[in-house]
């Protein structure tokens, strides 16, 4: 419960958010709530120090920087959805973002906040591991520092943000031409839903050879993540859609009330392969 | 004047709660107000060795309340009094309230909630069904059975010909699910009495049931605007009434109780869990020769309204067909797990979705069309249903024929894609799905003769109020009754409004439930308004319109006229051996769903649902079809998407709306709602029952196109993805 005892700052500067985190590490960064009301209220976390971030402008706004885009921590899901730089670049995540919540909760939901949250069936997560991005964290001691952003996960909600850092942004290469991307997320509704498996791919081609593959799964493990084995074994060759069957090499599903492990481990290798199939024609 | 039967005017209620001004219980404040909050058990089955408080804890603005608070009877009175308002030695399942406490913050009052310790003496449990009858610990009588019954029509034994076709089907429980949760609040009144405002379906009920608890009669329910009730609010409202009386009285204040959804969905009543098997003869041309069902159903550990649910199980799983003999037998069994209660469709939707997904075997097994074999088999005027009721004017195959023309009529919409659904249209199978059902209008048997149902009108000047127990639920009553009552004088729909539904003015017109209020109780409003009519004409010794006799009589006091339901003298029912006229008559349903299915994932798009309802009579087209296509998409959910999940005590897990997945509107086909009016002359203006047949036939509609689109044969609800790729081949 959110109780009147909780003490919440608002910062208005960046230094000034990071020096209230770093002098008192406890405090619990507020974003859009999405995530965070529904701890609080479910008695699952019990705050003492909110620092809340939404009025920290430094932390907004999708612009392109030498070869990068820059997404402030803050960016909302309803303004990756309307950004014309993301649809060039990161159509994927745009997709994504359009499968999040309701309305209201892309209002308010962050891209920072989906990271901190690390839920490993978080809707933007995939997207972020397949184009290759970079998490930008920030602390008053230290400065700024970037993870790529498979590094950033290293367990179950368990992320690499030090307990004085925030995180500031993320970055996402620029697109390069001939770039083929697909998001899937699968649930069983079409809104609103959180998702059972999420999928993004990424695959570059020159000759009829793929020259990089990324496959990033939500969902189906406890941190979002690349099927190495898979991506390797499509390097250097053509589409072979059934290398998708590898996929059970990287991916390690569990039970939970919404879903079953075959049932994830059978989907996510369907998912795959029809994407496969679409790509090799 | 306009006649208004067959008009789709506006509900009364719209304005006020598109606007927001429609005060729902959570709304109303009151001055001094505490709120209320419940300790629930932890267990499914264990004696209570203790209740304490924490002292480390400030208990001096709690009021707390156990069993031995309880001035009257520590029982909830429905069927049986097996079910206690709070528990005292023994919690026989999981949630079952214990202790109860207010405080002058919600906040405080579940704090001080999670201070109570229950100390358990944890016993054996029985979770699943199939291992209740008969076996031990006992929950419920000698045997755990809260109701079993039987019915014959000529004798199965004797069929030995044709080809024997058997299944079993299944079916897990359904939240209601109504968009405001339970709430009740309790306010002391200068008598000593309370007041009761709540959420609710039937304020008689609560009503019965509080005089029990409380042990005096000083009390009357109203019910606030209510956002929804599907059966939820039936019962369950009698059980948090209790406790919010309870505390009120003790604390000598008002005490709101309003659960959170995630408290709501675990502790509240749902729809019986049901396993039927089906054993069957048919002879190669698909006449339907014999039926021998078996229905078990899981009550859950108290026996709440099992016994009529069951029976109406009973009375369904014939389908709408004609067979030569049949066998039924059911029962509904005691578990250590949250009662299971009423929920739209009653026992229809689970008997139904057995017997239409066993005529899709039956239809598959000899190579008949399944649309082919039901026009063959739907019962037909002078046939005989199970219990041996002569069918009047059946609605059967008006709705098959209205549904399949309207799908080869009208273009299937495009299947759009999903964002985030990849684009691969060619990934995705389409299938189409056919089923027909019938549902028992009003009371099963005599039930309506026992509940004499009232109504009162009120005619003072040129304004007549309608006094009814029958309450707007959403459903359109407050629209209805007024509508009927300006057409049969005659008068602008503006002479006439509805008194609140408040049992110190309203009389005990049944409770709203079973697709009766527009049917029975709109029956009791029409010669209502005509005894009406006709005192004027007495008074004023002259035959003359109302409005004529009204304008007259302006200046005079008012006038006052009381009806009581007239059941049909004709009709026969033997509740012993359940033979004869079960329901005073039915309504028909035909379901066309066309969907597609990812052959990668097993999701269900839907993309057109056409349904064709004899209805007997639209008394109000928009209502109607509102009442159908809400039913409908509710029957979708529980067809493909809504699954309880419980852990091995039968706590519900899923407690959220982001886990317990209802359909959103982006999930909805498009609807083709065709009404069929097919009149039944014991309701008003011909109308029958319609809020529950919606939920009855689109389940197995959807599980026939799943098997069209796949070769997928499923027998289980939901069908969820999990399910469907599954059984994909």
């Amino acid at each position: 419960m959110l109780t009147s005892h909780a003490e919440v700052l608002s910062p208005r500067s960046l230094q000034e958010a990071l020096t209230a985190k770093a002098s008192h590490p406890e405090t619990v960064a507020l974003a859009g709530g999405t995530d965070l009301m529904v701890l609080i209220e479910a008695n699952k976390l019990a705050p003492s120090r909110v620092l809340n971030l939404w009025g920290v402008q430094e932390l907004r706004g999708i612009d392109a920087q030498d070869g990068w885009i820059r997404l402030g921590a803050l960016t909302t899901w309803t303004e990756l959805i309307h950004s014309t730089l993301l649809a060039d670049h990161a159509p994927a995540l745009v997709e994504a973002a359009q499968t999040c919540g309701a309305a209201q909760i892309r209002n308010r939901g962050t891209l920072g906040g989906n990271l901190a949250n690390a839920s490993p069936a978080g809707d933007s997560l995939p997207p972020l591991l397949a184009l290759d991005g970079v998490v930008e964290l920030g602390s008053a001691r230290r400065g700024l520092r970037r993870v790529p952003i498979e590094r950033f996960f290293l367990g179950y909600r368990k992320t690499a943000l030090e307990r004085d850092e925030l995180i500031t942004a993320i970055y996402l290469p620029a697109r390069v031409d001939g770039d083929e991307t697909f998001f899937r997320k699968v649930g069983t509704r079409r809104a609103q839903s959180i998702s059972k498996l999420s999928f993004c791919g990424r695959v570059r081609r020159q000759g009829g050879q793929v020259t990089l593959a990324r496959l990033a799964f939500g969902a189906l493990g406890p941190v979002p993540l690349r099927a190495h084995t898979v991506e390797v074994a499509l390097e250097g060759g053509p589409v072979r859609p059934q290398l998708a069957e590898l996929l059970l090499n990287d991916i390690r599903p569990i039970a939970d009330v919404r879903s079953t492990a075959e049932y994830r481990q059978r989907a996510a290798v369907n998912v795959l392969r029809g994407w496969l199939e679409s790509l090799a024609g | 004047m306009a006649q208004l039967i067959g008009e789709g005017i506006g509900r009364v209620d719209g304005p006020a709660k598109v606007s927001g001004r429609a005060l729902y219980v959570d709304d109303l404040h009151v001055p001094g107000c505490y709120y209320g909050a419940t300790v629930r058990s932890t267990h499914a089955h264990a004696l209570i060795r203790g209740i304490t408080l924490n002292l480390d804890y400030d208990w001096s603005d709690v009021i707390v309340v156990t069993s031995v608070d309880i001035p009257g009877e520590n029982v909830i009175a429905l069927m049986t009094d097996d079910q206690p308002a709070l528990a005292e030695q023994v919690v026989r399942h999981v949630t079952e309230p214990i202790a109860l406490v207010a405080a002058p913050t919600r906040e405080k009052a579940l704090e001080a909630a999670r201070n109570v310790r229950i100390e358990y003496q944890p016993l054996p449990a029985i979770i699943d069904m199939a291992r209740s009858r008969g076996e031990e610990p006992r929950i419920f009588g000698n045997d755990n059975v809260f109701k079993k019954l039987e019915l014959r029509l000529g004798d199965v034994k004797a069929v030995t010909g044709g080809v024997l076709i058997e299944g079993e089907y299944e079916v897990g429980h359904q939240e209601q699910l109504y968009i405001e949760p339970q709430g009740v609040l309790a306010v002391p009144r200068e008598d000593g009495g309370v007041t009761i405002i709540g959420s609710l379906q039937c304020p008689y009920y609560v009503v019965k049931a509080l005089i029990r608890v409380l042990g005096h009669d000083k009390l009357n329910v109203v019910q606030a605007a209510t956002g929804g009730g599907f059966g939820g609010k039936e019962e369950y409202p009698s059980m948090l009434s209790a406790h919010a009386a309870l505390l009120a009285t003790r604390a000598g204040r008002p005490v709101k109780m309003v659960y959170r959804r995630d408290e709501d969905l675990r502790a509240t009543t749902k729809r019986h869990p049901a396993r039927v098997k089906l054993s069957t003869r048919v002879d190669e041309s698909g006449r339907l020769l014999s039926l021998d069902a078996d229905v078990l159903m899981d009550g859950g550990a108290y026996n709440t309204l099992s016994p009529v649910v069951i029976s109406r199980a009973a009375l369904h799983v014939s389908g709408p067909y004609r067979w030569e003999t049949a066998h039924v037998r059911a029962a509904v069994v005691a578990t250590h797990t949250p009662p299971n209660g009423a929920f739209r469709g009653f026992g229809a939707p689970q008997a139904m979705f057995a017997v239409e997904r066993h005529l899709d075997k039956i239809a598959r097994t000899l190579s008949i069309d399944p649309v082919e074999l039901r026009r063959m088999n739907l019962l037909r005027e002078g046939d005989l249903t199970v219990t041996g009721q002569v069918v009047k004017a059946p609605g059967g195959l008006l709705a098959l024929d209205a549904a399949l023309a309207a799908a080869d009529e009208s273009p299937l919409p495009p299947l759009s894609p999903i964002p985030g659904g990849g684009g691969d249209a060619a990934r995705r199978l389409p299938g189409r799905g056919v089923s027909v059902v019938f549902h028992g209008c009003g009371f099963t048997g005599n039930g309506e003769a026992k509940i004499k149902s009232k109504v009162i009108l009120e005619l003072q000047g040129e304004r007549i109020r309608v006094l009814t127990g029958s309450t707007d639920i959403g459903q359109g009553t407050d629209t209805i009754f007024p509508q009927l009552v300006a057409s049969v004088l005659d008068i602008p729909l503006s002479w006439v409004e509805m008194a609140p539904h408040d049992t110190a003015l309203v009389p005990d017109s049944g409770p709203t439930v079973a697709s009766r209020t527009a049917m029975v109780v709109g029956g009791v409003v029409d010669a209502a308004a005509r005894k009406l009519h006709a005192a004027l004409q007495v008074e004023a010794r002259r035959s003359a319109p109302f409005a004529e006799l009204a304008r007259a009589r302006r200046a005079r006091g008012p006038l006052r006229v009381e009806h009581q339901h007239q059941p049909d003298p004709s009709l026969r029912w033997d509740d012993e051996r359940y033979i004869g006229d079960a329901y005073p008559t039915y309504a028909w349903m035909a379901t066309v769903v066309d969907l597609a299915v990812d052959i990668d994932t097993g999701e269900v798009t839907y993309r057109r649902l056409i349904t064709a309802t004899d209805i007997g009579r639209a008394l109000n087209p928009v209502l109607a079809s509102g009442q159908i296509e809400g039913g409908a998409l509710q029957a979708l959910g529980w067809a493909t998407f809504e699954e309880v999940v419980t852990d091995g005590k039968g706590l519900m897990l899923n407690d959220r709306l982001t886990n317990y997945i209802i359909p959103t509107a982006a999930d909805a086909p498009e609807m083709v709602t065709l009404l069929i009016e097919n009149p039944y002359e014991g309701g008003p203006f011909g109308a029958k029952g319609l809020g529950e047949i919606p939920m009855d036939g689109p389940a197995a509609a959807v599980a026939q196109a799943i098997e069209a689109a796949t070769g997928a044969v499923l027998n289980r609800l939901p069908m969820t993805p999990e399910r469907v790729l599954e059984a994909t081949p």
